[in-house]
């Protein structure tokens, strides 16, 4: 579902651009999220959000919803009032595998996807688009397959169940479907222009009908980054007319480049991610010389002034991935006030990365090709709702 | 640890492998050797340690005259073009366990180099008797190449005879002909004996398939990153039920031991024990619960592998 971001960095007076093919923000500053909750038309997702969250669960709620990576949605109030009444839902997520280069930007909405899996014990299905790249850059089909599958290994490695979880490529799956709800004849392989039913129809849990046969007013939560909102807004306006609910989204921010917070991370740049294949040198390299820092030019300047937190990469990407709020606190503190240097900041957040891509790596290491062949056969989970 | 030239030369002896022994003062190359055995009969050999963009490695090795071509080679394994490159030196040590100078299809033997893929001339069959070193640059042994054939197939390696002169077009229609020979992360002997099954031989020499045969042993599976030692353990703790607890023990234990020392009994007294144990919750609760899945999916799928070759039958 992503698209390969082209940010050029001299944007001039023009208004920020955001959707699934391009992000820039406007001039040289940050994106203006407000604006885009405006612009698009979506809902905050405030405190009350998440403390709900909180009581729903009886569980701790996810680091990306206590920091707010996880920002707006689309009805995910529907989704808690009717999960109130002992309604369960589905999770829908995807990825469009142009590269087997997997960044953590990538992995963003997957582990916020995991965790709402484990905390709402819901089924949860993940499209791989591997005709979408094949189309638009011009991959052989056994390339894009491949691709497909070795991303899915990354996606299986985030600690998805498999009991409760189904991974399909469109190459694979998704023809027949969309012939049957938008009713086109003809081959399986649709075209440029037809890609957004595809990416529309697993929305709908007519799709699935060796998981969700009978229950066509089941509810969809989208776990997605918020480029995506478009794709969706389309799809919410169709679903009535077809006797659907409307899917719910949940949308995260851009995790950011190294370089800073003027576009998102592109698999296509090297230096501007962190990749999960990054061993703990390349880590350190590319954080200390690549990430760019809010801190003063001097220490002196720095003692003085503080360091800028709004644009600091380094306490932004603490800030996603630093599970204790406490020393998270405790290092806005110090670092915002001067007291602490970038240096030391770098320093943990090489620790903190280190330990999520090693963790990453072991776990990729157990994924089978029978693994990948076992969740993305086409059974039943009996207990998906367990 | 690594081989030693001695260790070699006993096991070729214990295993009735003829060869021919030469010293000589070291060298660290093709010419420098030629000064010493190229008198002998028998054709002298050059050893390439090479190395691909995904980590993987492979030993080429080629008569003294054999134009190898890296760019044509890297296309033929389905590397693009440029995707092979020398080795580095420390790969030289760590994986191969020989000192500069001295590659040969013999490093082969030592565990560190059992993902490192074979390429041998299709030139050898041509010669009576090659040289080698035997993991040392001081000196030569020269036997037949059906002899090292045999011995590197004792040890179960998968030995690959190959035209490395041939240029053959890679696009398409024609997929890449070596690409068997690229290490893979779960090799077992069947997968690689019905890939190169196909692998052409150019008809120069002799019309028999290229000779890819190995012993039982299964080669065995490996993860495919750098530390080897580490993600293998964590792997097998996915299937195997002792080793998972243990891993979870271990960790449990390190987390106890770590809280547990003076300042803390001082500063905590009574209370150690809630705050020793809060924070293995607040630690491991997270890194315990992925192990815990990848436990459960590894259990099911095969399971799922089991019923989809054998359902089960209902009464």
């Amino acid at each position: 579902m992503e698209k390969e971001n082209e940010t050029k960095a001299e944007q001039e007076e023009q208004e920020q651009v955001v959707n699934p093919w391009e992000v820039s923000a406007k001039g040289s500053g940050k994106i203006d999220y407000d604006k885009l909750i405006d612009q698009f038309g979506c809902q905050r997702l405030d405190k009350t959000f998440v403390d709900r969250v909180f009581r729903l669960t009886s569980r701790s709620p996810h680091i990306f919803l206590r920091r707010n990576v996880f920002f707006a949605h689309r009805d995910f109030n529907e989704i808690l009032d009717a999960y109130e009444r002992g309604e369960k839902f589905y999770l829908y997520t995807g990825r469009g595998p142009s590269s087997e280069a997997l960044h953590l930007g990538h992995l963003v909405p997957f582990m916020f996807t995991k965790y709402l899996q484990e905390a709402f014990k819901v089924p949860l299905v993940i499209q791989l688009t591997d005709d979408e790249k094949c189309m638009w850059k011009n991959l052989t089909v056994e390339e894009s397959k491949r691709l497909a599958r070795e991303n899915a290994k990354d996606i299986i490695a985030c600690g998805f169940d498999i009991s409760r979880t189904f991974i399909f490529s469109d190459f694979d799956y998704v023809g027949g479907q969309v012939v049957g709800i938008f009713g086109f004849t003809g081959e399986d392989h649709i075209g440029k222009i037809s890609f957004p039913p595809v990416q529309a129809v697993p929305s709908f849990p007519s799709s699935f009908p060796h998981l969700f046969s009978g229950k066509d007013k089941l509810r969809c939560l989208i776990p997605c980054a918020i480029d995506q909102d478009p794709y969706f807004r389309m799809t919410r306006d169709v679903a009535p007319r077809l006797g659907y609910s409307k899917p719910a989204l949940i949308e995260s921010l851009f995790f950011p480049a190294l370089q800073g917070e003027t576009g998102k991370m592109s698999a296509s740049d090297a230096n501007s991610a962190i990749y999960v294949t990054d061993s703990q040198k390349d880590i350190k390299y590319k954080v200390n010389k690549y990430a760019f820092s809010g801190g003063q030019d001097s220490v002196e300047n720095h003692r003085k002034y503080g360091a800028n937190l709004e644009v600091d990469i380094p306490f932004k990407y603490l800030s996603f991935f630093l599970e204790d709020d406490d020393e998270l606190e405790h290092i806005r503190k110090e670092y915002g006030s001067g007291r602490m240097l970038t240096g030391e900041v770098k320093k943990r957040l090489i620790e903190v990365l280190t330990e999520i891509v090693e963790r990453h790596r072991a776990a990729r290491a157990a994924v089978t090709d029978e693994m990948v062949d076992a969740f993305m056969a086409v059974r039943p989970l009996p207990n998906m709702f367990n | 640890m690594g081989f030693s030239k001695d260790q070699l030369l006993e096991r070729l002896q214990a295993q009735q492998v003829q060869f021919s022994k030469y010293e000589h003062p070291i060298v660290m190359t093709v010419e420098a050797q030629a000064k010493y055995v190229g008198h002998i009969k028998g054709g002298l050999t050059k050893n390439l340690f090479l190395k691909d963009k995904k980590h993987r490695f492979y030993i080429v090795s080629a008569l003294a005259d054999t134009k190898v071509d890296l760019k044509v080679l890297s296309q033929r394994l389905g590397l693009g073009k440029g995707g092979l490159r020398m080795a580095p030196e420390e790969a030289l040590a760590e994986i191969l366990q020989v000192p500069l100078g001295c590659v040969t299809p013999f490093a082969l033997l030592n565990e560190s180099a059992q993902h490192v893929s074979l390429l041998l001339d299709q030139g050898f069959k041509t010669q009576e008797c090659c040289f080698f070193h035997p993991l040392s640059n001081d000196t030569s042994i020269s036997l037949h190449i059906q002899d090292l054939d045999m011995f590197l197939k004792s040890v179960g390696r998968v030995v690959a005879y190959v035209d490395l002169e041939a240029n053959p077009p890679v696009g398409k229609d024609q997929p890449p002909d070596l690409a068997a020979l690229v290490p893979s992360d779960t090799l077992s002997i069947t997968d690689v004996l019905e890939k190169t099954a196909s692998l052409q031989v150019d008809s120069g020499v002799n019309s028999k398939p290229t000779a890819v045969t190995a012993k039982a042993s299964e080669l065995s599976s490996g993860p495919r990153k750098e530390k080897l030692a580490n993600t293998a353990k964590s792997s097998s703790s996915f299937a195997d039920p002792e080793k998972l607890i243990e891993e979870i023990l271990e960790k449990a234990s390190a987390i106890v031991l770590s809280e547990i020392k003076e300042e803390n009994i001082k500063k905590h007294g009574e209370q150690l024990g809630a705050v020793v144990s809060s924070s293995m919750r607040k630690n491991l609760s997270l890194e315990l619960k992925n192990l815990a899945t990848m436990f459960k999916n590894t259990a099911y799928t095969e399971g799922f592998g089991a019923g989809t070759c054998c359902p089960a039958k209902r009464l």
